[in-house]
């Protein structure tokens, strides 16, 4: 993964900022930039979401990719945002802890490393709430 | 429209075929077809190939030319085209070559589908898998492919009540109709114990849920059903070949428990062939994990939600029951070459149509396909009749 991959998403990531359709109304994270309702009646702007939501669904992770592989067994999960809208994210708890309909609220966290002396990318968690 | 028949099918075996490349499989199974059409090369007016990524597989891009290169078509110059839709790009490839021979464009049109997934190591076939979700707000998040529709079966069980057993008994049959199939990667049968003390993948989804890593290819010959006879005695006839997509991630849809494209193309498939669930006398679903088998029978409309696990654990979906699903061992048993799948399980249902499928002989004169790319995004569906 490149660095600018990183970087261009970088508020995105770390802020949990998405977008917001002032047509329609709807939030969206991952950002949209085309209002999938409105499309070019949309008008979109930038919104830095709250963070507080709940778990809609989850898996606990036992063989990852190489860059997660040190972090296994870990919880990843569905959550939804209390502005309604959903994304895939780790939540950092004990893989027994996490349940349907659980409380959670984001945290900036390391992701991954690349090494020891490479690329460290960081960005959204969630935490039980 | 013209109505279109398939005149030929050709699958390799599927399995880890480490002394066979990439190109070598493909000219296997495109030999294959032509034989059992009783066709020469020169014949073919054009060629869809279905591979989901062999860029990240075996560093090759440009697969149509190489492909119609190696099988000796490349001295007509026809057009020769990769499709991609993840584990959806074999459909693709299908649907490409119906619409084109319907449309009287062309008259013989090859469809195939190839992977050669074992000659990279298993982190990067689970990175390269990925890549079927969203890359940067799935993937790079840390969710697995395998992840991904864990999180289905989670959704799904806690809202129908699906048992871990019922979910272990679409592995235990597909293992069953996968070892009376010559083709077939495991030809072997296993157990609900199997499944339930099989090593954790993604909670609930356990090794034996899963699909697995397989080389293989595929090929099927269309042309107008006007012309079929003059290549085979028991030409099938495509009923209906439609396609839908969705939202590329699993957290922006509807329902996560519901692949409202299946929905979709399914609705558009009975529509086009004037038939309904009733009708259709066996079908070959997309089970990349076992959970998506149950999805799959429920959202094509063979039963109501939530009761897929109880068709199954009643032996409604075994051979002799009252849908049959899976003749070939599906993508658990018979392997699954993300490329070659959509055109494999159109070949199932020929052989089964012509009554060619030996011990796995299902009575019947409709049947169904249905590959999904994806966690859902891409579905494509087929209707084929004597």
């Amino acid at each position: 993964m490149s660095v600018p991959r990183y970087w261009r998403k970088q508020q995105n990531r770390y802020r949990l900022k998405g977008t917001h359709c002032e047509t329609c109304g709807k939030y969206f994270f991952p950002p949209r930039n085309l209002c999938p309702t409105c499309r070019r009646d949309g008008k979109i702007v930038d919104y830095e979401f709250k963070g507080d939501g709940k778990v809609r669904t989850f898996s606990i992770i036992r063989t990852a990719s190489e860059d997660y592989d040190l972090q296994t067994p870990f919880v990843i999960a569905i959550v939804e945002l209390e502005e309604g809208t959903c994304l895939t994210a780790h939540v950092v708890c004990a893989p027994e802890e996490v349940y349907i309909g659980m409380p959670v609220k984001k945290v900036f966290r390391k992701i991954i490393a690349d090494g020891e002396s490479g690329v460290i990318v960081y960005g959204t968690k969630f935490v039980p709430a | 429209m013209r109505e279109v028949a398939i005149v030929g099918i050709g699958v390799t075996e599927f399995g880890e075929k480490w002394e066979t490349s990439f190109r070598n499989l493909f000219v296997e199974a495109g030999a294959k077809a032509l034989e059992d059409a009783n066709m020469g090369g020169d014949q073919i007016d054009e060629m869809f190939v279905g591979n989901m990524s062999a860029g990240r597989f075996v560093l090759q891009e440009h697969i149509g030319a190489l492909i119609a290169d190696y099988a000796g078509l490349v001295g007509n110059h026809i057009p020769a085209t990769r499709t991609e839709a993840a584990c959806a790009s074999g459909g693709l490839a299908f649907r490409q070559a119906y619409t084109t021979v319907a449309s009287g464009l062309n008259d013989i049109v090859i469809a195939g589908g190839v992977e050669k997934m074992t000659d990279v190591g298993g982190s990067e076939t689970t990175d390269a898998l990925a890549g079927a979700a969203d890359r940067e707000w799935e993937g790079l998040v840390g969710a697995t492919f395998p992840g991904l529709y864990a999180m289905i079966a989670t959704d799904y069980m806690n809202r129908y009540g699906l048992t871990r057993e019922q979910l272990a008994m679409v592995s235990v049959k597909n293992h069953a109709n996968g070892a009376k199939n010559p083709i077939a990667q495991y030809k072997k049968e296993i157990t609900v114990e199997d499944v339930l003390r099989s090593t954790l993948v993604a909670d609930p989804l356990r090794l034996l849920d899963c699909s697995p890593v397989t080389d293989g290819a595929a090929a099927v010959i269309l042309c107008p059903m006007e012309m079929a006879r003059e290549f085979t005695d028991t030409p099938i006839k495509v009923l209906a070949s439609t396609q839908a997509c969705d939202t590329i991630s699993l957290h922006d849809r509807r329902d996560f428990s519901t692949l409202d494209a299946t929905v979709a193309a399914g609705k558009r498939a009975f529509a086009q062939a004037r038939l309904t669930p009733k009708d259709i006398g066996m079908v070959e679903v997309h089970d990349c994990f076992t959970i998506a088998e149950l999805c799959a029978i429920e959202d094509i409309g063979f039963c109501a939600k939530g009761e897929a696990g109880k068709l199954t654990e009643d032996g409604q979906t075994a051979l002799g029951g009252s849908i049959p699903v899976n003749t070939s061992g599906g993508l658990k048993s018979c392997g699954h070459p993300v490329g070659a799948t959509g055109i494999k399980q159109v070949a199932e249902i020929v052989a089964q149509l012509r009554g060619e499928a030996g011990a796995r002989q299902v009575d019947a004169e409709i049947g169904m396909t249905h590959n999904v790319g994806g966690t859902g995004a891409t579905v494509v569906t087929n209707i084929l009749g004597v």
